[in-house]
């Protein structure tokens, strides 16, 4: 018997009916969350700019113009214009990917690393839990921000070493999240009760394990998106990360901060930038995690 | 009743736990038989063992704690003997495991229809939709009320007996020839317990499954059993008929656990209680490990460990009252 791809879809439908019900759920909680869906704006807004800020931008970001620098706002310069006389604007728009970039490569590396070894570590215990623990122990010991000065000091100044100086310092923060999470649900009576069923070991970690330790996971990860942002940014700042003339936030930050009694847009607009997409990251976050959670998630639906 | 078809048989079981304060003799030597289609009651205070063997048959001991020596003997196999995959095979398709605890025992993360679908899909290979109606329809069973909502639900929307009885649903999903149930009605309150309990006899009259009931309520085994194990710190002392047990207790230790169940006839009396404590396993006391709290404990209970010997057709204890008459 053949279906039109019409009856397929329908048939489809049917048969997630269940689980779409629960992601419709899910949403529905983070819909109900005013600051979730303010922060899901901004983010959105973000990921929007990092994709298509270059071609909304009125102005090239390096083209300089010295007879208009240090422009105040106006309406053919909407955030003035630079001790060089770049657009203020269409550098922010370009700048806008560049941590977008950062944000993702960082912990699209550091989050499986961290996955992959925290897992081990908290799954298999014994020896290779203390080798795997001790090394992150010691990328923990020293401040993030300052080791990551230092790997991108000794790398050399650029944007991809500050990117890479991060994912170095981040993915011990994940391997112990992961650990901590796999030890406790290791032990948890359900994985008992699972064994006890006769569920091999490869069932139990991708069946119990791996899930109960996604939510956690994932609100991390959002969370962190802000934060490394945050942390290339200030990298940028203080000149480790994008050299000039990137349009780096954190970078454009730095060049007009000198300035700043002058022409305060020059440093006040990225400034702000990066302020409102780590808020949006964080608020986000927050509401991932109440809405993932089925027992918050089941009070707001009758509620 | 047909005639009795052994159907497992613990021998000598020794399960040690080696902690850092010495080695804890947990099981010491326990052997019992049970039966096909009969429930079988193991009652004990806590910490004297009864866990412990549940775990052992399931070969699930955790560790520091092993298996010594004896012999297991399920279905004339010796699981002692098996593989973990050969076990992955067993448990939860021909014995289950119904634990304590039936708020931490479920997955929060799945529905309840799902965990009680998980083993038939990968015990009898069936498709998830077939699985999930099967599920339903052991729901069903159960008697939880609108058991195509309730699997559905997760686990912490349903109540403490909606959870146990789905526990019991997903050990019975394939059927298992023995059923074990780790003190499942402690959570629950007396109402729901009792709903339980004729559940569980229902059910393991239709399914004709075996059961071991661990308890520390005599009023359960009285309900529910067909024979009963008696077990003190890590030993079995006695092992008789129900009705045995409650009208010609021979054990001592056996003796003061029924005086001391409140009962309708003594209002306003003082319950006797049995002097002392549950021993220590690390460093028992030698011979019988009763002796120190036994009002008839002579020399030899001192210096003998007591054997296991039939008083009655199916009336075994381990005492040494017995021993000199007999």
């Amino acid at each position: 018997m053949r279906f039109s791809p019409l009856t397929k879809y329908r048939l489809l439908k049917k048969r997630l009916k269940p689980s779409l019900k629960e992601m419709g759920l899910t949403f529905y909680v983070l819909r109900k969350n005013a600051s979730a869906v303010l922060g899901a704006f901004i983010v959105a807004s973000f990921i929007f700019l990092a994709l298509f800020g270059p071609y909304i931008a009125p102005y090239d970001p390096y083209e300089t113009d010295i007879i208009h620098r240090f422009e105040p706002p106006s309406p053919s310069h909407p955030l003035g214009t630079d001790k060089l006389g770049r657009d203020v604007l269409s550098r922010l728009l370009h700048g806008a990917r560049y941590s977008a970039k950062a944000g993702i490569v960082v912990l699209a590396i550091s989050v499986p690393v961290g996955v992959i070894l925290g897992g081990i570590a908290g799954l298999f215990g014994g020896w290779i839990d203390e080798i795997i623990m001790r090394i992150t122990d010691i990328f923990l010991a020293f401040p993030g921000l300052i080791l990551a000065m230092a790997f991108s000091a000794a790398l050399g100044p650029s944007l991809e070493n500050a990117m890479l100086a991060l994912t170095l310092v981040w993915w011990p923060l994940y391997t112990r999240l992961v650990r901590g999470q796999a030890l406790s649900v290791r032990e948890s009576a359900y994985v008992e009760a699972a064994r006890s069923r006769g569920a091999s070991k490869l069932y139990i970690v991708f069946k119990h394990i791996l899930p109960n330790c996604l939510t956690p996971i994932l609100v991390t990860f959002t969370l962190d998106m802000g934060a490394v942002i945050l942390s290339c940014a200030s990298l940028s700042f203080l000149g480790f990360g994008a050299q000039p003339p990137l349009p780096e936030w954190g970078r454009m930050v730095s060049d007009g901060r000198i300035y700043l009694f002058q022409a305060w847009w020059v440093s006040m607009f990225p400034g702000l930038a990066i302020a409102l997409v780590v808020l949006g990251f964080n608020l986000l976050g927050d509401g991932i995690r109440d809405a993932l959670d089925p027992k918050l998630r089941r009070i707001t639906e009758v509620g | 009743m047909k005639a009795k078809e052994r159907l497992l048989k613990v021998e000598d079981l020794k399960v040690h736990f080696f902690t850092y304060g010495g080695v804890v003799e947990a099981l010491d030597g326990v052997s019992f038989d049970l039966f096909r289609s009969e429930v079988l009651g193991l009652v004990g205070e806590s910490g004297c063992g009864k866990s412990v063997t549940a775990l052992s048959i399931m070969r699930l001991v955790p560790r520091p704690g092993r298996i010594i020596s004896g012999r297991i003997i399920f279905d004339g196999e010796d699981l002692l003997k098996k593989s973990e995959k050969e076990m992955y095979k067993i448990r939860g398709s021909r014995i289950s495991l119904i634990f304590q605890d039936p708020t931490s025992s479920l997955n929060p993360l799945f529905t309840v229809g799902y965990q009680v679908a998980e083993p038939l899909v990968y015990h009898h290979r069936m498709g998830f939709k077939r699985a999930w109606d099967k599920a339903v329809q052991i729901l069903a069973k159960t008697r939880i009320p609108d058991p195509p909502a309730k699997a559905r639900s997760y686990p912490h929307e349903l109540s403490g007996g909606m959870r146990q009885r789905s526990m019991i649903a997903m050990a019975l999903a394939c059927q298992p020839d023995l059923l074990i149930a780790d003190e499942p009605t402690t959570n629950l309150d007396v109402t729901v317990e009792r709903q339980i309990l004729e559940l569980v006899k229902d059910l393991q009259r239709e399914f004709g499954t075996s059961v071991l009931w661990i308890t520390h309520n005599l009023g359960v085994i009285a309900e529910l059993c067909n024979r009963v194990v008696v077990m003190y710190a890590g030993n079995v002392v006695e092992i008789a008929e129900v009705e045995e047990i409650f009208s010609h207790p021979l054990h001592p230790y056996t003796q003061k656990l029924l005086k001391a169940i409140p009962s309708a006839q003594t209002v306003g009396g003082k319950l006797e209680e049995i002097p002392g404590t549950v021993p220590k396993l690390i460093n028992p006391p030698s011979g019988c490990r009763f002796h120190p709290r036994c009002p008839a404990a002579t020399d030899v209970c001192r210096e003998e460990k007591p054997s296991m010997i039939e008083v009655r057709a199916g009336h075994f204890v381990a005492c040494h009252l017995y021993s000199s008459g007999g």
